[in-house]
């Protein structure tokens, strides 16, 4: 399970937190640290794409979690948008973009066209925009190009 | 040298160039690109291959195109080497202005960039300079230009290294290899350094 909410980035700074706060603050043990914005992450955004089913004739699969800052506790019905340059379009293109709502368990997933490498690299784009908790951006990379998956995960702490 | 072997000099020189290109052109990702993202990516990899063509048109090794014919052709392509960089950074900031405008501004998440932008910028910096070399020192001139064609070669070839693009990859390291092997070679052979060195320096 902790494998499954855990982000390279978010078990490095959760566990060097923690490590902090156990010499420090033994008594404040919770504290999950929130997500940054990855660099480029807000490129080609587009504000306000509607919540879809799916994004365009679907094949891949993009996933992922949303919960809060210090409890790490799961945050339900949170929209989370999506983007990338896929086999059916650009990154800049309406078509491209959608959005889905987190479960009760704060987890997310929303099938997409094939993300296919541009710019360089085969990322896709995550975006927490609501306005309740800080504004993230997220731009994960495939291991490979060939995935058909790809997953990434928000910690938000109010805005 | 006979007829054979410059067929076979120009052969060789028009492969490196062109098998790249070719394979780039079969590559799956042009058919979810648009044109001018497609173009902007041609741009960059006739660019990398032409980078070789700079060397050889120096040292006059391109059978027809030696001595002041060679140094002209170089002229000539290294202003078409300037046109190349400017459609491939034009193609790709339409495509995609942010991710551009990240990379002009040193702060993409994508590590092949810098390496990149900083080529861009010493490829013009190389050609301003030919536009000035009749008002300089030519000893400076020579070290100034041959300085900043190793930053654009080794910065051209791990920019082109580090992306999953449209180039096939056993080809794009071969021409990596072959641009930076022609191009130490050539710097090492033209010794642009040796006025600077101090038993040259003295007469």
């Amino acid at each position: 399970m902790s494998k499954l909410l855990m982000t390279r980035r978010g078990l490095i700074a959760s566990g060097s937190a923690a490590l902090a706060t156990s010499w420090t603050v033994p008594a404040r043990a919770a504290g999950v640290a929130p997500t940054r914005s990855m660099r480029g992450g807000s490129n080609n955004y587009r504000p306000g794409a509607p919540i879809v089913d799916r994004i365009g004739g679907g094949g891949f699969w993009m996933s992922g979690t949303v919960r809060r800052a210090g409890d790490g506790a799961p945050l339900e019905g949170q929209r989370i948008q999506i983007w990338a340059h896929t086999t059916e379009g650009h990154e800049r293109d309406a078509r491209s973009h959608g959005a889905t709502l987190t479960n009760a368990k704060g987890e997310f997933r929303l099938e997409m066209p094939q993300i296919v490498p541009a710019f360089g690299q085969a990322h896709g784009h995550l975006a927490y925009d609501s306005g309740y908790f800080k504004t993230v951006f997220l731009r994960p990379l495939m291991d490979s190009s060939r995935d058909t998956s790809l997953s990434a995960h928000f910690v938000l702490e109010p805005a | 040298m006979n007829r054979l072997h410059h067929a076979l000099i120009w052969a060789g020189f028009l492969a490196v160039i062109g098998v790249p290109l070719v394979l780039a052109a079969t590559s799956p990702l042009l058919a979810w690109r648009q044109p001018i993202y497609v173009a902007a990516g041609f741009a960059g990899v006739l660019g990398m291959a032409v980078l070789l063509a700079q060397p050889l048109l120096v040292t006059g090794v391109l059978p027809g195109l030696s001595g002041l014919k060679g140094r002209r052709a170089h002229r000539w392509v290294g202003g078409l080497l300037v046109g190349l960089i400017v459609v491939h950074v034009v193609g790709l900031w339409i495509t995609s202005p942010p991710d551009m405008i990240d990379a002009l501004t040193f702060t993409s998440p994508t590590p092949f960039s810098p390496w990149g932008v900083i080529a861009m910028w010493a490829i013009f910096g190389a050609a301003g300079l030919a536009i000035y070399r009749a008002r300089m020192r030519l000893p400076i001139w020579r070290i100034a230009h041959s300085a900043l064609v190793v930053i654009v070669v080794i910065g051209s070839v791990v920019h082109a290294m580090l992306i999953e693009g449209t180039m096939e990859i056993v080809s794009k390291a071969a021409v990596s290899a072959i641009v930076l092997i022609v191009t130490g070679l050539t710097i090492a052979k033209r010794r642009a350094w040796a006025p600077f060195m101090p038993k040259r320096t003295r007469r």
